[in-house]
Parts: structure tokens; C-alpha cells; sequence
């Protein structure tokens, strides 16, 4: 009886997985039939590239029911119907854009799609190989500090004179050989292995609290000193690098860790305070932060000069309406950065108020079983690196859905998984793939029922 | 831990809530405000995407669009450039759209509620979205004599049919070609707009409709009807008609415009005062009759109303409680006196008409995408200007004026054409306005025309004889095929 049960709970789903997979595929050939049907873009390549992107999703798999056989049938199903989606709306712009070097009588320009389902096969290579050598991920913990440095590396790479490049103002990218890769991506992950590997071990000594102060309980100095560290660190890449969205998501993301591994809320408002102080120092500063924020409340006030991408967004968002306008229906083209930054709203355009909905659900699903698995796994480093990962995808998702709606000031992000970019795509398969290990071990039926009890009760109390 | 863990993932979860609701304000609730921002350029892509429907006059199509291969995916073009640009006006990108391209776009465009059925089909039939058509009254050959006769002169034509109110022919000089408007090329649409608009000549202005001048002596049509309407005088009713008179309280002569007496003994019929543009005894019936009379007549006319035919033509005026010397000159067309070309039009097919007035309007049939009739224009009445015999007296009156009197230049052969010169003074050193308004054939009359030139339309001699009628003769042959 009591055997029946644990094997019901810890039933794998891995078929599941498996149909989900396919509907989500098939989400994506749809979407790609449409935009071929309704821009008569030649799809020469088109089902090669879908059929590849099916084999890559079915390796995928295998690697999943052979190596997590216990991790959670819904993550890899959601992130891929995310990235197909994303890369159907990259094949409808690159079918706009090549509409119109027709009518300019133009040279065609080579389309993004094939680069994007290139940097999807990393990704998964990426996801592979994270499940296939990282068998525990309570051996990570080793590298924190490895991490740590990694991360602050990756963040400043792109300052190195050679290979760092800067675009559209930003300094973000670094050039190796003609290939650009925007390391932050990789420093989000890494940072959070170093915040979760770092804070583990100190989150009792960080819990003291020396002294109260209207009510709030005040830290002692010495561990406040981490925090102001990140703080600078997050503030230094702003300055140096005008990357306003990865400070805001690096500053975000360890508060919360900070919180989890602590529990006291004072960590929260002294980092709020710290954010206000940051935030009203920027805009004093710094001409750029100024001008974000003045076109986040104004942006008709200029709206063919600082507030043009953000009126564009949208107008195209406006034109979407609730059902949107149909793939290839709408004009998402018309807003500059539509492939990265701005995809939600040519998604918003032709998918609608219901499309992106649904999209947003899909993260939902993303962030509730990456909680789910932070919840359950078993050891604290494992707890803390999960939420620290899926509050990576869960900010950066706000911040730049956000931005691009008008709810936040616009910061540039990608969208995880739906965005054109290879380095954002890889680095949230990476995230994705420790979270399905950690989900693996969180459900793997490794200890008794009498062990659950006894667990459960050490939480509860 | 877990509990903050719960906690911040109920955070997250409520920030992707808000990111709903507020997708949810911008693309539902706030969708139409934004549709409607000046720089929203999706409207008009949207508009392009679809084949505008034709303006038609019978099966010519005077505006149609073409496809292209840019963005913008259908080009509208005017076959025959200026000459019905007073009517379609322009259909562009930058500047939107004038004339009948503005005021049927929601036909031509497809957007009428009347198009839902052809919707469903296009859906259904996965066939292109199109939008309908519009045939109009004009008259292709008078709108071409009308234009060539304008010859670039500053001026207006209106022709009607007095029985119905449809217009024939609404010319407007000089004109501008709506194919530089309507391009696709938004830095030469620029171009082409700002130099049109800085035009000293107002090439884009809709002179017939919005043009009002002082009407001169064609208003004398409607101090005649006035007269008649009265009761009190006839045709041959006698009037003093000297070689000038005194304005009463002023030390002002009106004189005659040839400083002739207008007959034996300074006394003329209300006939020959017509016939040969007397303004004395004009100047006299009016204070006679007075200006209440002759204000309620111009109304009965169309003074003082709107009129959209569909695009929304200026009102003409008659002064309010003019002085006596004021009405004198208010009697022939003078003083603060105001008519446009469509105006004077209607009083001419208001004569015709057996004194009623018809609504005038350009806009015949809406047609589906499929040409098939999806609503046509039933004639209205304005309203009964005068008396049936009256305006029979009136229109004799104008044949005499052709035959006998100052409109010579109107005559065709082997047809009774009625009309009335006006030569109207305006700003004191300007050359005149030149008139002519005419019916033709006076009995059974098919045509009511009104001619002007604006300062005489450059002329150095300005008579409305000399200069006008001959337009309206040449748009008055092409509707009668003479």
C-alpha cells in the first residue's frame, strides 16, 4: 500500500513530458505554416529548420527521461513552446524585413532565424551537457566561489578594449571572431550559484540582529558589507556599461536571496531604500537613466524622438486588440528592436490580449515549478539555488515585459527563451537544465515516508 | 526557508499578474486612444493594405488603386490629374484625405457597417479585403468643358440639374493634380504639399464651394423673385430707372453701369430692367420692397443654410437689418452680399425648377466590391423658392436677358438659354468679380449653371458677358450635346 503510494507520487510523467513536447512543437509549426501562409514568404528552409528543431526538442528528451528520469514533466514543455514561439515571430519578421529590401529593390537580408535555431541547438547542447555532468547539484556548491569570480568577470568582459563592444549605447557585448556574445547572460548564472553557495553557509550569522531601529531589525555591519558590495557592483556595471536592466535584475535577485536565506524582512527594505537612494542618484547623474524615465511617464511627449520605440510598442499593441491581428497580419516590424527587446509587443500585435496571456501563463507555469522544486528539494543550497534561478527568469520577464509595456521604466533585457540572442537563449538553458536536475532530485523517491514526515515537520515549525 | 521561498514566489507570480492586467488596460480599454495618436501609422498601413474601391462617374473611374510592391500596398491614382480634383480632392498618406476620398472613406475604404456581409465572404473565400465604390452626378464631358473653359483662370463653375439637385459639373480653377498627393513617397508628398499650400493662386482651394463673393447683378434674380412674390409687380410692371439715384441720407449717386437712363422718360419694366442690368431701378425695388422681403427670398433660395453635398459648401449671406442705402446696394448683389458659385447654381435651378429648390448632391450610388448598387441618392427638396407662375415669369425674363439684354454671349443656337450677367465690385481698386448664371433650355430645363471669375479672372475689361457666359455656354453644349 504505502509502496503504491510513493510510486504514484513519484509516478515520473516523462510521457507526459513527451506530449506536452510535441504540442508544443506543433505550436510552433503552426505558428510558422501561418506567418509562411500570410506573408507568402518563400519557407525554402523552413521545414528543415522545423524538423530539426523537433529532432533537437526529442534528443532532448531522451536526455531527460535517461538522465532526470524524476524531474518536472512541465519546465522543458513551457521553455520550448516559448522558444518556438519566439522563433516563429523571428521567421515573420525576418519575412518582413525581406519584404521590404524587395521593395526598395534591396539585396534580401540573410534571415535571423537560422542564426536564432543555431544558438537553439547550443542551448540544448548546453542543457545536455548540465544534466548529463552535473549528476548532483549540491556539488556546485564547491565552486562558488569560482562562480563568483566567473561572474564578475562576465560582467565586466565587455569594458576589455579589444573584444568589447558596444551597441545602441550600451556597452554589453563582446566580439570573438566576428561572433557577439553578451556575457552578462552567463554572469546572472553564475552569480546566483555564488549568491546561493555564499549565503548558505552564513545565513545564520546574517540573521543577527544587533540592534532594532523602528521596529526594524539592523544586521550587524560586518554582514552588511556582501550586500553593499553587490550594490556597488550592480551600480558599477550601470555606469560603466549603461546596462540598466541587468543591474536592476542582479540588485533584485539578491535581495531576494538574501531574504530566502535569512528571513528577515529588514534585508527587504534596506535594499529598497538602497534601490530609491541608487535610483535618484542615476537619474541625477546620469543623462540616460533621466531620459528613460522621463519617456516612461511622457513618452507622447516625445514620441518621434526618445519615446518613439515605447509609443511604437504600443501602437502595435493597441493595433493586437484582444485576438490580435493573425500571424503576418500585423506591422511588428515597425518597432525598432521587434526581434529582442520588443517581442512581446509584435507577439502582443498579432497574438493579442490571448496570446500573450497565454505566453505570460507559460512563464507562470515556469516560475511556479521552479518554485515547486525550490520547495521541495532537499538540502538548503539546493532550496536557495532554485529560487535564485527561477527569480532570475521571473524579474527579467517583468523588467523587460514591463518595460516594453509601459508598467516600468524601460530598461532593455531579453525575453527569456522568446527573444532573437544566442547568449540569453543558452544561459536560460543552462538555468532551465539545473533547475530540472534540482527538480529530479526533489522527486526522486531516495528517502522513506517516515523522512518526509519528519521533514515536513522541521519546516513547518 | 520554504516559507520565504512561498513568498517570493507569490511575489513573482503577482508581478506577472500585473503585467496581464496592465497588457490587458493597453490592448483593450486604452487600445482605441492609441489607434487615434497623430504618429500611429498603423491606421493608414492598415487602410493601404486594402484596395481602396473607385470613385466612378458612370463606369470611368476618375480615382482607383493600383497594386504596388512596397509596404504601403495599393498606390491611388486620378486618371485624369486636375480636373476632377475639385471633386475627389486627395487621398494621401501624409495629409490624410479631402473631398469625396474623406467624405465616402468609410465606403471606399470598406469600413461601412454595409460591408459586414462582404466581410464574412472575403473571410470565408480567404479573398483579399476590398473596399466599395462610389458613382457620382458629375457629368464627364461638362466637368472637362468646365475646367478647359476655366482655362487656369481663377474662377468657379457649378452645373446642376434643377430637377433633382444632382450636380453636373463643380470645376474649380486653377486645380491641382491629386497623383502628387498621393504617392508614396512621403519626402515628395511633402514637397509637392508645402509648395501647392504656399501657392498665391490657392490651387487646392474648392472654390465653388468655399468661395463666397458678392454676387452683383445676378442677385437681381432674386430681388425679381421677391418683386414677384410680392404680388405687387409683374413683368411689365413700370419702374423708375434713372441714369443714377440718390442713396437716401447719403450724398452717394448709384448710376447705371453703362450711365445710361434704362428707358424713355426714366422709366423701365421690371423685364427690361433685367434684361439690361439696371441698377437704379433695382436699387429702387429693393427699398421698395424692402429688405426683410428680399432676405426671406435669398433664404428660400439657400441663403443662410448649409449645404453638404457632401463636403460642406460655405454659407452665403444676405446682410441682417441693412440701412436703406445698404438694402439699395444689398439689391444688386453689392453691399455685404454674399454667394458662392453653388449658391447662385441653385437660385438658377430654383427657376427652373418651377421655383423649387432641389437638395444639391454629388454622390449617386454607394456600390458593394462587387459594383452591385448597395444604396442610391433619392432627390429631395430643398423647398419651394417661389410660386410655380412666378418662376415662369422669372424665367422668361432670363430668356429676354439672353436674347435682348447683357448676356448675349450665352445664346445657343436653337435653344431658349435663360441667364443673368453679374459684374460685382469688390474691394474699390480690384478688378470686378465676373458672373454668369443661366438655365438651359429655359422650358424643361436640364441644366442651372453658375460661372465666376474671381477679379474677373485676370482680365484687364471685366464684364461677366465677355468673360463668363461663354464658359457656361461651352458646359451647357456639353450636357446638351450641341
Amino acid at each position: 500500500m504505502s509502496t503504491n503510494l510513493i510510486r504514484y507520487r513519484v509516478s515520473n510523467r516523462r510521457s507526459a513530458e513527451l506530449a506536452l513536447l510535441i504540442g508544443a512543437w506543433l505550436i510552433g509549426v503552426f505558428a510558422w505554416i501561418l506567418v509562411d501562409a500570410s506573408t507568402a514568404a518563400s519557407s525554402l528552409g523552413g521545414w528543415t529548420s522545423l524538423v530539426s528543431a523537433g529532432v533537437l526538442l526529442l534528443i532532448t528528451h531522451g536526455v531527460v527521461r535517461w538522465q532526470a528520469p524524476y524531474a518536472d514533466p512541465l519546465l522543458l514543455p513551457s521553455v520550448a513552446a516559448l522558444n518556438m514561439l519566439g522563433l516563429a515571430m523571428i521567421h515573420r519578421l525576418d519575412a518582413a524585413a525581406a519584404q521590404r529590401a524587395a521593395s526598395n529593390g534591396s539585396p534580401p537580408p540573410t534571415p535571423d532565424v537560422y542564426l536564432q535555431l543555431t544558438w537553439m541547438l547550443v542551448g540544448l547542447i548546453a542543457f545536455i551537457v548540465v544534466l548529463t555532468f552535473v549528476n548532483d547539484h549540491r556539488r556546485l556548491q564547491r565552486f562558488t566561489f569560482t562562480a563568483g569570480f566567473a561572474g564578475i568577470v562576465f560582467l565586466f568582459l565587455p569594458l576589455l578594449p579589444v573584444i568589447g563592444n558596444e551597441v545602441n549605447g550600451a556597452q554589453l557585448w563582446i566580439s570573438i571572431l566576428g561572433l557577439t556574445f553578451q556575457p552578462g547572460e552567463l554572469a546572472k548564472v553564475a552569480l546566483t550559484l555564488f549568491f546561493a553557495g555564499f549565503l548558505v553557509g552564513r545565513r545564520h550569522s546574517l540573521a543577527l540582529v544587533q540592534k532594532k531601529i523602528f521596529g526594524i531589525g539592523i544586521p550587524r555591519g560586518k554582514d552588511v558589507g556582501p550586500l553593499l558590495l553587490v550594490w556597488l557592483v550592480a551600480l558599477l556595471v550601470l555606469i560603466l556599461e549603461r546596462d540598466l536592466g541587468t543591474s536592476l535584475l542582479l540588485f533584485g535577485l539578491f535581495t531576494v536571496m538574501l531574504y530566502v536565506a535569512t528571513g528577515r524582512r529588514s534585508w527587504v527594505v534596506i535594499s529598497a531604500l538602497l534601490l530609491a537612494f541608487g535610483g535618484t542618484l542615476a537619474y541625477r547623474q546620469f543623462g540616460h537613466v533621466q531620459i528613460r524615465f522621463d519617456v516612461w511617464l511622457r513618452p507622447f511627449d516625445d514620441a518621434n524622438g526618445n519615446g518613439y520605440q515605447i509609443t511604437q510598442s504600443l501602437y502595435g499593441l493597441a493595433n493586437g486588440g484582444i485576438f490580435g491581428t493573425g500571424w503576418g497580419q500585423g506591422y511588428p516590424q515597425l518597432v525598432p528592436f521587434a526581434k529582442t527587446d520588443f517581442i512581446t509587443s509584435a507577439l502582443g500585435e498579432e497574438l493579442g490580449l490571448m496570446g500573450l496571456i497565454a505566453i505570460l501563463l507559460l512563464f507562470a507555469i515556469i516560475i511556479e515549478r521552479g518554485a515547486r522544486a525550490a520547495v521541495a528539494t532537499r538540502d538548503p543550497f539546493g532550496n536557495l539555488f532554485a529560487i535564485g534561478l527561477t527569480t532570475v527568469i521571473g524579474l527579467q520577464t517583468f523588467i523587460v515585459i514591463g518595460g516594453v509595456t509601459r508598467l516600468v521604466p524601460l530598461t532593455g533585457l531579453t525575453t527569456p527563451f522568446l527573444s532573437y540572442g544566442g547568449s540569453s537563449l543558452v544561459a536560460n538553458y543552462i538555468i532551465i537544465g539545473i533547475l530540472i536536475r534540482i527538480s529530479n532530485a526533489a522527486r526522486a523517491p531516495e528517502i522513506s515516508d517516515a523522512q518526509l514526515v519528519l521533514r515536513q515537520n522541521v519546516d513547518t515549525k | 526557508m520554504i516559507r520565504q521561498i512561498n513568498r517570493v514566489t507569490a511575489v513573482i507570480i503577482f508581478l506577472l499578474l500585473a503585467l496581464i492586467i496592465n497588457i490587458s488596460y493597453i490592448q483593450v480599454f486604452n487600445a482605441r486612444e492609441l489607434r487615434g495618436q497623430p504618429g500611429n501609422q498603423r491606421v493608414i498601413l492598415t487602410e493601404y493594405s486594402r484596395e481602396r474601391g473607385p470613385i466612378l462617374l458612370g463606369s470611368q473611374s476618375i480615382a482607383e488603386s493600383t497594386p504596388t510592391l512596397d509596404a504601403l500596398k495599393y498606390l491611388r491614382s486620378y486618371p485624369d490629374e486636375s480636373i476632377f480634383a475639385p471633386i475627389t480632392g486627395f487621398y494621401s498618406v501624409l495629409y490624410g484625405a479631402t473631398g469625396i476620398e474623406d467624405e465616402s472613406n468609410d465606403v471606399l475604404a470598406g469600413n461601412d457597417s454595409r460591408f459586414f456581409v462582404d466581410r464574412l465572404q472575403q473571410l470565408f473565400a480567404n479573398r483579399e479585403p476590398k473596399g466599395g465604390a462610389v458613382r457620382l452626378t458629375i457629368d464627364p464631358a461638362a466637368q472637362t468643358a468646365a475646367m478647359k473653359a476655366l482655362n487656369g483662370r481663377t474662377g468657379a463653375v457649378v452645373a446642376i440639374d434643377p430637377t433633382t439637385g444632382a450636380i453636373l459639373a463643380l470645376a474649380s480653377s486653377p486645380s491641382f493634380d491629386p497623383n502628387l498627393l498621393s504617392s508614396h513617397d512621403a519626402a515628395e508628398i511633402q514637397m509637392n504639399y508645402e509648395e501647392l499650400d504656399a501657392d498665391p493662386e490657392q490651387p487646392m482651394l474648392n472654390r465653388p464651394l468655399a468661395m463666397t463673393l458678392p454676387p452683383g447683378s445676378t442677385f437681381k434674380l432674386v430681388t425679381a423673385a421677391a418683386a414677384l412674390e410680392s404680388g405687387r409687380y409683374t413683368a411689365a410692371t413700370q419702374l423708375p430707372g434713372p441714369k443714377e439715384i440718390n442713396l437716401p441720407g447719403t450724398d452717394v449717386q448709384l448710376g447705371n453701369w453703362n450711365d445710361k437712363s434704362c428707358g424713355p422718360d426714366d422709366i423701365t419694366t421690371l423685364q427690361q430692367a433685367l434684361e439690361i442690368s439696371c441698377n437704379t431701378a433695382f436699387a429702387w425695388l429693393g427699398m421698395e420692397i424692402g429688405a426683410n422681403a428680399i432676405g426671406d427670398q435669398a433664404k428660400k433660395f439657400g441663403f443662410e443654410s448649409q449645404f453638404d453635398v457632401p463636403m460642406s459648401a460655405a454659407i452665403s449671406r444676405f446682410p441682417i437689418d441693412p440701412n436703406q442705402p445698404q438694402t439699395a446696394m444689398s439689391a444688386i448683389g453689392q453691399f455685404d452680399v454674399r454667394a458662392s458659385a453653388l449658391q447662385m447654381a441653385l437660385v438658377a435651378a430654383g427657376i427652373a425648377n418651377d421655383g423649387v429648390v432641389m437638395k444639391p448632391y454629388l454622390v449617386s450610388q454607394l456600390l458593394g466590391t462587387d459594383l452591385t448598387v448597395l444604396q442610391s441618392t433619392n432627390p429631395v427638396a430643398f423647398g419651394r423658392a417661389m410660386k410655380s407662375e412666378n418662376a415662369k415669369i422669372l424665367r422668361d425674363m432670363m430668356v429676354g436677358v439672353v436674347e435682348n439684354g447683357t448676356a448675349s454671349r450665352a445664346r445657343i443656337s436653337g435653344i431658349a438659354v435663360g441667364g443673368k450677367t453679374g459684374t460685382a465690385e469688390n474691394v474699390p481698386g480690384d478688378p470686378a468679380h465676373a458672373w454668369f448664371v443661366g438655365i438651359a433650355p429655359a422650358e424643361g430645363a436640364k441644366i442651372a449653371i453658375a460661372v465666376v471669375l474671381q477679379n474677373g479672372g485676370g482680365a484687364t475689361e471685366v464684364s461677366g458677358n465677355a468673360l463668363a457666359a461663354p464658359i457656361a455656354t461651352a458646359v451647357m453644349r456639353a450636357i446638351l450635346k450641341q
